[in-house]
């Protein structure tokens, strides 16, 4: 048997090479008989068994050329079409010719058995488009900002004052630049607190600290975002116990410092 | 309650709700109300949301109701969201799963015959998507075990049970037409 009436029959090598790669993953003897009988045109209630075996045979020989290592189901069926083939060669038996309508044709399981698998591959065709339906739509709220409010951890005045304390030695480390001392109160700080808090949602505790000429500011902004916590107006997060503490415009949703 | 006052908290829990919001979950936050009347405000509020031409659905999923965007907005929703679509199971998984949807609770060995091929990769693929579960053991010989779809299952193809399943007899298109 040759390959060559394989690819003749399809469109040329192209198509061939895409069998190849579809067989690994996903079609199996079933598909490969409804494809073959969907090309020819073929009634399912009268198969050309002979036809259909030969065509068969091809396509594995095609397979076998091409390295493919064939699972058992494919020489199952293989086994099993020239068996049916073997059967419908043979003469009818002249004793059961009487009751010839009782028996059964040899055909008869693999037909069913072909239906069947149709009915599964359209009603896998079904649920792909219900899939791709399923995918896009959304629901409120998204999984995401759920999953953020969640790990919100409420800061306590000790985690603050932690915080605040790092800030402090940090800034007594660093080399004075002794500059004139600017007077700055607690009032002229939050409304640079506020300022900031128009343009961002959140904003991160320690960035507030940055830049201060002298250690007064530190306090004063200190003293501010505590005024700030109590009036409500803004409120203080971490993701998780010791770590950055965010500052965020509005009421909590849980609890807070 | 008065019906009409039950409405719209029920569409405010729902707006808020993560998963599919069950007559059981509300009967839990209305303890005094029947089913019936938790029941009838839902069908009313889903018939008044769903005739107005909006962008948001709600739907009956997996026993429960779900507000969603309407479909034929997801290009615009999806370039807001700078999201691509979601991973999609492959036609090898989802004719294992058309099998198991459709014949379970169903055995391995079960499924090899109807599709005429070894499955076991696809199986996998769906218990880790927990779109299958484990429902049993078959009281035969070896006691194989038994598959059947999950609630996840339902979700994932927006289905409110399984009776909502077209039947397999109408997927017959061959055996329809030359028969």
């Amino acid at each position: 048997m040759t390959t060559e009436g394989v690819p003749a029959s399809e469109t040329g090598a192209g198509d061939s090479l895409t069998l190849t790669l579809r067989l690994e993953g996903f079609e199996g003897p079933l598909d490969l008989l409804l494809h073959l009988i969907k090309r020819e045109e073929i009634d399912i209630w009268n198969i050309p068994i002979a036809q259909i075996t030969e065509q068969y045979l091809q396509y594995l020989q095609v397979m076998k050329d091409l390295n493919i290592n064939l699972a058992g189901e494919w020489l199952v069926m293989a086994a099993t079409l020239i068996y049916i083939k073997s059967r419908m060669l043979l003469p009818p038996d002249p004793a059961g010719a009487a009751q010839e309508e009782l028996v059964e044709d040899p055909r008869t399981e693999l037909v069913y058995q072909l239906l069947e698998h149709q009915k599964f591959k359209n009603a896998a065709q079904m649920l792909y488009t219900r899939q791709e339906v399923e995918n896009a739509v959304w629901n409120n709220p998204p999984r995401e900002v759920m999953e953020e409010a969640r790990e919100v951890v409420a800061v306590t005045l000790f985690g603050l004052l932690r915080a605040f304390h790092e800030i402090v030695k940090r800034f007594e480390e660093r080399p004075v630049l002794q500059v004139d001392q600017e007077e700055i109160s607690i009032e002229e700080k939050i409304a640079d607190i506020r300022r900031l808090l128009l343009v961002r949602d959140t904003i991160l505790f320690s960035s507030f600290f940055t830049e201060a000429p002298a250690k007064q500011h530190l306090i004063a902004t200190f003293l501010a975002i505590l005024e700030l916590v109590r009036l409500r107006e803004i409120w203080l997060y971490q993701k998780a116990n010791f770590q950055e503490i965010h500052i965020s415009k509005g009421k909590p949703s849980g609890e807070t410092a | 309650m008065d019906i009409n006052e039950l409405q719209p908290i029920l569409e405010a829990i729902i707006y808020v709700a993560e998963d599919p919001v069950n007559p059981e979950q509300l009967k839990e936050i209305f303890p005094d109300e029947s089913y019936e009347t938790i029941e009838t405000a839902l069908r009313k509020l889903m018939d008044e949301f769903n005739s107005r031409p909006g962008g948001m659905v709600i739907r009956e999923i997996a026993g429960g109701v779900r507000m969603t965007t309407r479909p034929e907005y997801h290009e615009h929703v999806r370039a807001y969201l700078k999201t691509k679509p979601g991973a999609r199971l492959s036609m090898a998984a989802l004719e294992t799963l058309a099998v198991i949807a459709y014949r379970q609770p169903v055995t391995l060995a079960e499924i090899l015959a109807i599709r005429g091929k070894k499955s076991s990769t696809a199986l996998k693929t769906l218990l880790e998507k927990k779109l299958v579960a484990i429902v049993g053991r078959k009281h035969v010989v070896g006691r194989p075990i038994l598959y059947g779809t999950s609630r996840e299952f339902l979700v994932h193809f927006g289905l409110k049970d399984l009776s909502e399943l077209p039947t397999l007899e109408e997927f017959a298109e061959l055996a329809g037409e030359q028969h």
